[in-house]
């Protein structure tokens, strides 16, 4: 099979693509885990009105369609849109804000839950150690921790996947924009099956390698720390 | 904010309730209650289930507002700790839980401080395993040194011992009197008559959130001046 | 370790995005069909051994690359629909249009051949034979120029089933390729550019039914995105690109691009191109 080939080969240009997909989607993961954390755990934490519908729409999004996604960013970054002049547009830096606008919503919204469902739990115990409102927050996140990674992985596996998005914003091009979802997509488009096939391949191996050291992570923290 | 106000023992109460009430929804669960919660001898809440012991506790510490009357207490100057009935264990070793209390009281966390505290309550030998994997009895023993982490002048404790087997309940019981012995005044709610008897400086008795009589140990356990008291300690269930 | 990953990814990240600014680069929009046919492929490394500029291509159907135009969003548009073209200059989007390459298209359609046009040359009459017979007709329904060049096609055979749109004819809404593997899976006809037909890896029971029809050629242009209008665009670079791909070195690249033994574009640059002063 064509991309196997590539793969034992160490092609290049498949290492190249490779390496863009990761860069792109970790960095997204990382923006958008650090926004809706912070995001999630304040509305989790706090009262104010419209929450409850704050919180509708926070989930609710998490549903948000890539390729809308993507053309929202692009109308945004276009020279003609009010970002414009950031020159971000058909650059790894719009699909990196694209795909982090994209899965902002889906760790935000499941922080809430988990820090709200822990803060039940722990709320007699750090309210009588006097805790103001960083510190409750630090020791919730920090007890929270192997849900939060679930969360992050969640995140990034709906980044990875998609196609919508970077295609639009980043423009699919040869050795500049093209990541593994773009490529499939481009092969599939010119008939070559095999080689879409043998890439989509490669991705869901990358993807499962990711998740598998990630649970490895979780397992031998919980055994030494619980 | 409690003023100086000199009483006639001249002993400043760390805690004070006038009239305190605490109703949920259309429930009343504490009635009327007025109480000084002076410092010394252990205070013991003494009374049935239901009889509103933890929600008087919980007022006393803070944690709650009362709903009707007021509670009187200088949080600032006086530090207070709770051990609650199913105390909860943070998801880190039992050291951890520990440096994590002693740090939220503001004091050093260093590993000599807390090895300190996990050898008060016996628990030296496992301070590297995670808290949740604690046995019960262990576990009550850590939130009590995690309590006496923040060195309190005041300890609250809800039936400390109520699900512990005897063997357990000795040694927690042990802990608290060293704790007395050095100086903590203890506030502690049980149903069990022998433990109160065990421990009881002082006792409140109460009864379906009213409090019923407020006496030193020993008047109260041979000359209850109520009729609650007396069929209470005769071992009637329903007063 | 975190602060540490941080500023790597972040760096790694704004370097991918902002650093690359710093190179000689171009973005140059242009049409699925000329990229699937591996053109650019051929044509750009030259380019850019030659001038040392990069030129981003961005694939995506006439409408949208001559759109990104519009937006400024491109540098330089490439597409192959003249009409189109021509307006885009005339509302000022583009500073001026060139002759660049010509390919021809072709009517594909499946093995059995319901409506028994194979072998012929006039692609109308062999519409209208499709028409009549109500065979499966694969459209790109994406204002691409060959998606343009089919509907001139049904207009000068007197129909209109992209306005009437029958069962038989089936609008996908996407690119060459994408009409390719659909036709093929549903034995349909389709309009194709021999470039991207000669390079498509599928082609199962697909062949070329009609072809060499003069109403079948397919003429490409390319245009300088107006810098008056948006004044990013990288003229210089834009215009040295522009003036490479008419130049005999660039054509004869283009001459020279075959698959399969076969000349997919046939450079038809004017020798001399007449340049608008300034």
């Amino acid at each position: 099979m064509g991309a196997l080939d590539l793969v034992l080969r160490g092609d290049p240009t498949l290492l190249a693509i490779v390496r863009l997909s990761l860069a792109v989607t970790l960095s997204a993961t990382l923006i958008a885990s650090v926004l809706g954390m912070t995001l999630g755990a304040v509305v989790a934490l706090t009262r104010f009105p419209g929450r409850t519908p704050l919180i509708v729409g926070m989930n609710g999004m998490m549903g948000l369609p890539p390729v809308v996604v993507g053309l929202l960013v692009f109308l945004l970054l276009s020279r003609s849109g009010p970002l414009g002049g950031l020159g971000l547009l058909f650059t790894p830096g719009a699909m990196i804000v694209a795909q982090a606008v994209l899965i902002t919503p889906i760790i935000a919204a499941l922080t809430r839950q988990v820090v709200e469902d822990l803060w039940a739990e722990y709320r007699d115990e750090l309210t009588a150690m006097q805790l103001g409102p960083a510190g409750r927050v630090a020791a919730l996140l920090w007890d929270a921790r192997f849900s939060l990674v679930t969360i992050v992985l969640a995140g990034f596996g709906r980044a990875a996947a998609e196609v919508g998005a970077v295609m639009i914003v980043g423009g699919n091009i040869d050795g500049f924009t093209r990541v593994m979802t773009t490529s499939i997509a481009l092969e599939t488009s010119k008939g070559n099956l095999a080689l879409a096939i043998g890439l989509g391949g490669v991705l869901i191996t990358l993807i499962l390698a990711l998740n598998g050291l990630a649970w490895g992570v979780r397992q031998w923290a919980e055994r030494h720390a619980g | 904010m409690l003023d100086r106000v000199p009483l006639a023992d001249a002993a400043r109460p760390l805690v004070r309730l006038g009239g305190a009430g605490f109703a949920a929804g259309t429930t009343e669960i504490l009635k009327d209650v007025t109480l000084d919660l002076a410092p010394g001898d252990p205070i013991v809440l003494l009374g049935p289930n239901g009889s509103g012991k933890t929600t008087l506790l919980k007022i006393a510490m803070g944690l709650i507002a009362p709903t009707s009357g007021e509670v009187l207490a200088d949080r600032a100057a006086v530090r207070s700790a709770f051990l609650f009935q199913k105390p909860v264990m943070l998801r880190r070793t039992a050291a951890a839980n520990i440096a994590f209390a002693l740090a939220a009281a503001g004091r050093p966390a260093d590993r000599g401080t807390v090895a300190g505290l996990l050898d008060r309550v016996g628990l030296g030998a496992v301070a590297e395993r995670p808290a949740r994997r604690l046995s019960g009895g262990e576990q009550q023993r850590l939130a009590l040194a995690r309590a006496l982490a923040r060195a309190p002048e005041i300890l609250f404790l809800d039936e400390p011992t109520a699900s512990l087997d005897p063997q357990a309940t000795k040694v927690v019981e042990d802990i608290i009197h060293q704790v007395v012995a050095e100086g903590v005044t203890v506030v502690m709610s049980t149903h069990d008559l022998g433990q109160a008897r065990r421990i009881a400086g002082t006792i409140i008795f109460l009864v379906k959130g009213r409090l019923v009589e407020h006496a030193p140990a020993t008047t109260f356990f041979r000359n209850p001046s109520t009729e609650a008291a007396r069929r209470f300690l005769a071992g009637d269930l329903v007063l | 370790m975190r602060r540490t990953t941080l500023a790597l990814v972040t760096l790694l990240a704004l370097g991918a995005g902002g650093a690359v600014a710093q190179d000689k680069s171009i973005v140059v929009a242009s049409t699925t069909s000329t990229q699937d046919s591996g053109l650019f492929g051929h044509i750009l490394p030259l380019f850019k051994a030659k001038t040392g500029i990069d030129a981003k291509i961005v694939a995506q159907g006439t409408g949208q690359a001559l759109d990104t135009g519009r937006r400024g969003d491109a540098d330089v548009v490439f597409v192959h629909a003249k009409a189109q073209e021509e307006k885009f200059v005339a509302d000022g989007f583009g500073v001026q249009r060139f002759d660049v390459m010509y390919n021809d298209f072709v009517l594909i359609g499946p093995k059995s051949d319901p409506a028994k046009i194979k072998g012929g040359k006039d692609v109308v009459a062999a519409l209208k034979a499709i028409n009549g017979a109500g065979a499966a007709f694969v459209s790109r329904g994406d204002k691409s120029g060959t998606h343009a060049a089919e509907l001139a096609l049904w207009k000068a055979a007197g129909l209109d089933p992209a306005g009437a749109k029958p069962a038989w004819y089936r609008e996908i809404g996407q690119g060459m390729g994408a009409a390719l593997n659909t036709s093929g899976a549903m034995g349909a006809y389709v309009l194709s550019d021999r470039g991207t037909w000669i390079s498509f890896k599928n082609k199962g029971e697909l062949d070329i039914v009609v072809e060499g029809d003069q109403k079948l050629f397919n003429q490409y242009g390319i245009i300088l995105v107006n810098p008056a209008k948006h004044p990013n665009v990288k003229k210089e670079l834009g215009q040295q690109f522009i003036d490479w791909v008419l130049s005999a070195e660039g054509q004869n690249a283009i001459r020279s691009y075959k698959i399969d033994g076969q000349q997919l574009f046939f450079p038809n640059a004017e020798a001399t191109p007449a340049k608008k002063a300034g």
